[in-house]
């Protein structure tokens, strides 16, 4: 892989957000209102509950990471939908760029958006209600990156799907965070859901970060053994992401489907 | 007798000789069929370093497909393209490493200014020193004032102008030209046709173009193929082939070659649908 094809990926983001406020609106918009709502939700169940559970740390803690989980997904699905809206899929491909310099490069610009996501929603978080977030000392680095794996693993595969079904499937990529969220249990301990919901879960490399965060919030420590296997899954999730975005590069460059790209290639 | 059959020395289609001198493109049995309909039905041809090769057609005759076959953005169904002597199907980002294009149909990204695409695609193409080279093609396409502006909102000349700048960036040893000249005006056409010409002689970049200008092809072209219904009908001069095969101008000569095959085709039977 080389450098330079790399950057330009990320470099063709950066000019777009940096001439485009509606570009950069959103990345910071969504996840201040979700802070915001959840915050006072939060807020208003400390109150209200003598249950003992500090809900600004389990409640909007988790909405923190998940929110940050949904950044980095989209992150990568815009960089992708790019060369989609602009048609730009014959001028991108059509030179020695690699498919791996193509996705390193969905990445780099998903790592970047989603850190000013999860800055902002540091920064409110903190600042308005009193999330202790660096409570969680060094914990946090793998719940991070657990969710970081995950979200390109998830970005990757979704614009895969773009890729093969057409710009019209593009409504498909944005419910997929809300699709998941019930299986990986954000808000509640997986024990809540029925068994085939729960199996589905413990496939989710999220779910092994909001049930490790839980138990540390209650005082229970967390299952080292839990992390590895979330990391692990979503390692395993971003081979697959890879894989499958490469073969169906393949099948839509031998099909002719890349070189006639349009709204009308959904077959 | 058919043009086909006039087609004299030249035999259209044929594999190139194995000891072909310095081609910069060689494509060989090139096939590509969608479902019952062959686009390209076994071409084979070559353009040599400095050569501008015209590829003419009527519409649907496979230029396209050759092109994207070329730009390794569609794969053959059989056949063997060689860029510089490097086979695309095994080394993909090397061959294309030495290529580039400019098509009507694939607009650079309107949303970035022509300074942003020209730095996107240079870093694309991996280009040393890109910085030095875009202030180059900006001062030789004239884009220089024009540099901060949206590439969408810019003429449709002046996206020719940009589009042909960015074919450029690489310093190409094969250049893919789609009807490059259509949106301009004749003095902005006839300009544009010069620079090509001089940077195919002074770089030795080997050229296929697709045109439907049979005068630019005249004055731009070394030699010209004509290729219907996926296949080459006939190669060679373009300013030799027409008096050669009893037309008065290229243009005749490529309304027959256009209309011919569809004139040898059996009447429809009767009662048969439209």
């Amino acid at each position: 892989m080389k450098l330079r094809p790399i950057a330009a990926i990320a470099l063709r983001q950066f000019y777009l957000m940096r001439s485009s406020p509606t570009r950069v609106l959103p990345m910071i918009a969504w996840v201040a209102i979700d802070i915001i709502l959840w915050g006072f939700i939060s807020r208003y169940l400390n109150t209200v509950t003598s249950s003992g559970i500090n809900f600004i740390s389990s409640l909007l803690g988790a909405v923190l990471f998940w929110d940050f989980f949904t950044r980095v997904m989209q992150g990568v699905t815009m960089a992708f939908f790019e060369d989609v809206w602009s048609r730009n899929f014959i001028n991108v491909f059509a030179t020695p760029l690699l498919i791996s310099e193509y996705l390193t490069g969905l990445v780099l610009t998903g790592v970047t958006t989603s850190l000013v996501g999860l800055l902002v929603m540091l920064v409110l978080a903190t600042w308005l209600f009193g999330l202790p977030f660096f409570s969680l000392g060094l914990l946090l680095l793998p719940f991070l990156l657990v969710l970081f794996l995950f979200g390109i693993a998830l970005g990757v595969l979704a614009s895969a799907m773009v890729l093969r079904l057409g710009p019209a499937s593009e409504w498909l990529v944005w419910p997929i965070p809300a699709l998941l969220s019930p299986f990986v249990g954000v808000f509640y301990p997986l024990s809540t859901l029925p068994a085939w919901m729960r199996a589905v879960g413990h496939l989710l490399p999220p779910s092994y970060v909001f049930e490790s965060m839980r138990s540390v919030v209650g005082g229970h420590g967390y299952s080292g053994n839990g992390l590895l296997t979330g990391i692990a899954l979503a390692l395993l999730d971003i081979l697959l992401a890879a894989w499958s975005f490469t073969a169906i590069y393949r099948y839509a460059v031998r099909s002719g489907l890349l070189a006639r790209y349009s709204a009308e290639s959904v077959s | 007798m058919s043009v086909q059959a006039a087609a004299g020395a030249a035999i259209p289609g044929a594999a190139l000789p194995s000891a072909a001198p310095d081609y910069a493109l060689r494509a060989d049995g090139l096939r590509k069929s969608y479902a019952a309909t062959v686009a390209v039905d076994g071409i084979s041809f070559g353009v040599r370093a400095g050569e501008i090769v015209g590829l003419l057609g009527p519409n649907g005759a496979g230029k396209t497909t050759t092109i994207n076959m070329v730009l390794g953005v569609l794969q053959p169904d059989a056949g063997d393209i060689r860029i510089e002597g490097i086979e695309l199907a095994r080394h993909r980002s090397q061959a294309l490493a030495h290529t580039n294009f400019s098509a009507v149909y694939a607009a650079l990204p309107g949303n970035l200014t022509v300074y942003q695409n020209l730095r996107f695609f240079s870093l694309i193409y991996d280009v040393p020193a890109g910085s030095n080279r875009i202030e180059q093609l900006l001062d030789e396409f004239d884009l220089q004032r024009l540099r901060n502006t949206r590439s969408g909102v810019l003429s449709s000349g002046e996206q020719t102008r940009l589009a042909l700048a960015k074919a450029m960036v690489n310093q190409p040893r094969l250049l893919l030209l789609d009807e490059p000249t259509a949106s301009l005006d004749p003095s902005a056409a006839d300009l544009i046709r010069s620079r090509i010409r001089a940077m195919a002689l002074r770089t030795g970049c080997g050229i296929l173009w697709t045109s439907h200008n049979m005068y630019e092809v005249e004055e731009t072209c070394d030699r010209v193929l004509f290729l219907s219904r996926g296949k080459i009908l006939l190669e060679g001069d373009p300013r030799s082939l027409p008096r050669a095969h009893g037309a008065s101008s290229l243009e005749e000569l490529f309304i027959r070659l256009a209309r011919e095959p569809l004139a040898a085709e059996p009447p429809a039977a009767p009662g048969a649908a439209p």
